[in-house]
C-alpha cells in the first residue's frame, strides 16, 4: 500500500497527543541509530490504567504517525492490556508496507511503549 | 569528456529496474558500482588462480603471490607512493584508521597530549580518536567549519569554545606544540567541501610540529587525482569499495619510517619472520602489519579498479563531478528559491566533490529517500555517519545526492522530477 496516503500524511502534520505531560508517572526516550531520529513518550497512569499520554520527538512521517495512531489506542487502556500489544498489532494500525529499515522508524513509538512498561513496573 | 554512455555498458547493475523504472544510482558515496572488468579479474582469480599466499611451493601459491604482490605496486602506483613497502591492505578505511590508532597511538599519546579532529569526520576518522584521547587522558579538539560546511582553518572568527566537553575552534588556535595528531578528511563525505590539504598540512608542521598527520581519502582517492608525495601526509587510508573496487579491502598508506617504529596491529601468520618459543621476530613490511591469509581476491580486485580508473583518467572524472555538481546546484538553488528545498554545502563547484545534500522543506530525509525511490532513484538519508557534523548544521538527517563517473546529467533531471513528486506527495 502506498505509505504516504491521506491518513499518514494527516497524522504527520497534526499528531495526536503531540506535547508535554507535565503530570507524566514515567517519561522515556528512544532513538533509532540509523538515522538519530528520537521520540519521548509520557504516560500517565492512575489505578494500573493509562489516563493521559503524550509524545514529541522529530522523526520521520512514518514514526510521527505511528506515534499518533498508537498513542490514540492507549488512553483508556489497563497497563496489562497495553502490555500484550505486538509489533503486528502496530503494523496493522499504521497499515503501509515498507522495508525492513523503514519498519523500524514505524516501530519507534511502539519500542518507546516497552521501555515505558518496563520502567513502569520497576517504579 | 568522458564517455559516460560507454562508461555504463560496463556496469551490469545500472540496466536493473528498480519499481519498474530504469535505476538512477545516486549514493556512490555510500558504495560505487562495480565495472565488469573488476568483477571478471576476481571470477578469474577463482576460477584460475587461487591458492594461499606466501606459503607454498607450488605454481598455483606462486601465481597467487605474485598476482596480489602485483596489485599492491598497482596500487602505490596509482596514489604515487614511492614503494609498495608503504601499501598496507585492511578491510577498509574504518580499519586503516583503527590500525593507526592501536599501533602508534596506544604508545605515542598520553596525558597532557592533544588530538585534533575536525567537525566535518565521518565516524570512521572520529570515534577512534575521541575514544583514544579518552582513554589516555589527552585533551580532545576539534576545529569547526563554517555554516556553509567548510573549515576553519585560519583565525577568523577565533575563540574557542567548550562544547559537550570537547574543545571547538579554529585550526589555527588549536594547533600547538602538544598536538600529536591530526585526523582531517579530504574531502567530506556529506557535504562534498574539498579541504585545501595544500593549506593545511603546512600550517600543522608549522605549528604542531609533533603531529602525525592523518588523512581519510575515502571521498578523494576515488574521484580526484591524488598524489601522496604532493599532499605530505604522514598517513592515509581509503576504501576499495568506494572506487569500483569490491568491498572488504581497503589501504593504509603511511610513511616507512613511521610504520617500521611501530609494533603490529593483529598478531599470527604471515606477519613473522621467524617465531621462537619465547619471541617472534616480525616480518619486514607491508606483511609486519597483514596477519593471516589476507583477501586475495579483493587485492585483485584493487588492481582491476586502480586500472579502470587510470584508464578513464582521474582528471576526466574529477571534471565531470564538477560540471555534474555545478549543473545539480543550479537545479536545486531553483527549488531552494521557490522555498520548498534547503541546500547544505558550499556553492562553489570547484571546491566541492560530486555530492549534493538538501532536505525538502517539512519533509523528512527518509520520506524523501523513499518518494524518490519509488521513481528509481537511490540517494542516502539519514546523518552519513556525520553526527558531529549534522549537529552542527543544526539537522538530524539530511539527503544525499552523490555522482560517479557512471552518472549522467538526464538522471539529475530525474533526481530534479522526483523531488517534485515529494513536494506533490506531501503537499510542500
Ligand atoms: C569520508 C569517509 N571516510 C571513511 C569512510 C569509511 O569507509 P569504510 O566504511 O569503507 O571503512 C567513509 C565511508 O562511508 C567516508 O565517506
Amino acid at each position: 500500500m502506498d505509505p504516504y496516503r491521506e491518513e499518514i500524511l494527516t497524522h504527520y502534520k497534526h499528531p495526536s497527543n503531540y506535547g508535554d505531560l507535565p503530570d507524566a508517572t514515567v517519561t522515556v526516550r528512544e532513538a533509532n541509530a540509523s538515522c538519530g531520529d528520537l521520540i519521548e513518550l509520557s504516560l500517565k497512569v492512575v489505578d494500573a490504567k493509562i489516563v493521559g499520554v503524550r509524545f514529541k520527538g522529530v522523526g520521520c512521517a512514518l514514526s510521527i504517525a505511528s506515534a499518533s495512531l498508537l498513542t490514540e489506542q492507549l488512553k483508556g487502556k489497563l497497563i496489562s492490556d497495553v502490555a500484550r500489544m505486538s509489533e503486528r498489532f502496530v503494523l496493522d494500525l499504521v497499515g503501509v508496507e515498507v522495508s525492513s529499515m523503514r519498519t523500524k522508524c514505524i516501530l519507534l513509538p511502539f519500542r518507546a511503549l516497552g521501555n515505558a512498561l518496563k520502567t513502569f513496573e520497576k517504579r | 569528456m568522458l564517455d559516460v554512455k560507454k562508461i555504463r555498458k560496463d556496469f551490469p547493475i545500472l540496466s536493473r529496474k528498480i519499481h519498474g523504472k530504469p535505476l538512477v544510482y545516486l549514493d556512490s558515496s555510500a558504495t560505487t558500482q562495480k565495472p565488469r572488468q573488476v568483477i571478471s579479474a576476481m571470477d578469474r582469480y577463482y576460477r584460475r588462480h587461487n591458492a594461499n599466499v606466501h606459503r607454498g611451493v607450488h605454481t598455483l601459491s606462486g601465481e597467487a603471490t605474485e598476482m596480489v604482490e602485483r596489485a599492491r605496486a598497482s596500487v602505490a602506483r596509482f596514489i604515487g607512493a614511492s614503494s609498495s613497502d608503504e601499501v598496507i591492505f585492511v578491510r577498509n578505511a574504518t580499519e586503516g584508521v583503527n590500525l593507526i590508532r592501536y599501533a602508534w597511538g596506544e604508545q605515542n599519546i598520553g596525558s597532557g597530549d592533544s588530538v585534533v579532529v575536525t567537525m566535518m569526520e565521518h565516524h570512521s576518522n572520529f570515534v577512534p580518536w575521541q575514544q583514544l584521547a579518552k582513554q589516555k587522558g589527552a585533551a580532545f579538539k576539534i576545529a569547526d567549519v563554517t555554516d556553509d560546511g567548510r573549515l576553519k582553518i585560519f583565525d577568523e572568527s577565533g575563540s574557542m569554545q567548550q562544547v559537550d566537553g570537547a574543545v571547538v575552534g579554529t585550526l589555527e588556535d588549536l594547533l600547538d606544540e602538544r598536538v600529536k595528531v591530526v585526523g582531517i578528511t579530504h574531502v567530506s563525505n556529506v557535504l562534498g567541501t574539498i579541504n585545501p590539504l595544500s593549506d593545511i598540512i603546512p600550517l600543522v608542521r608549522k605549528k604542531a610540529p609533533q603531529a602525525l598527520v592523518v588523512v581519510d581519502a575515502a571521498q578523494s582517492v576515488p574521484h580526484m587525482p591524488v598524489d601522496i608525495k604532493r599532499i605530505g601526509a604522514d598517513f592515509l587510508v581509503f576504501s576499495g569499495h568506494k572506487m569500483l573496487g569490491p568491498t572488504g579491502i581497503g589501504v593504509l598508506w603511511g610513511r616507512r619510517e613511521l610504520l617500521d617504529a611501530m609494533p603490529p596491529f593483529l598478531f599470527g601468520g604471515d606477519m613473522i619472520s621467524e617465531v621462537g618459543l619465547s619471541d617472534t621476530v616480525w616480518n619486514r613490511l607491508p606483511w609486519k602489519f597483514e596477519a593471516g591469509t589476507p583477501n586475495m581476491a579483493g587485492m585483485v580486485g584493487m588492481e582491476a579498479c586502480c586500472q579502470y580508473l587510470r584508464s578513464v583518467g582521474m582528471q576526466l572524472i574529477r571534471q565531470h563531478e564538477q560540471e555534474l555538481v555545478s549543473y545539480a546546484l543550479t537545479k536545486l538553488q531553483v527549488f531552494e528559491k521557490e522555498g520548498f528545498l534547503t541546500l547544505y554545502g558550499v556553492r562553489d563547484a570547484s571546491v566541492r566533490g560530486g555530492v549534493v545534500t538538501f532536505n525538502v522543506a517539512g519533509v523528512h530525509a527518509h520520506d524523501t529517500a523513499q518518494v524518490l525511490d519509488s521513481e528509481g532513484i537511490a540517494v542516502r538519508s539519514g546523518h552519513h555517519c556525520a553526527m558531529p557534523l549534522a549537529r552542527r548544521l543544526g539537522v538530524v538527517a539530511t539527503v544525499r545526492a552523490s555522482f560517479y563517473i557512471y552518472t549522467l546529467q538526464e538522471e539529475i533531471d530525474r533526481l530534479a522530477d522526483g523531488l517534485l513528486k515529494v513536494r506533490r506527495v506531501f503537499k510542500v
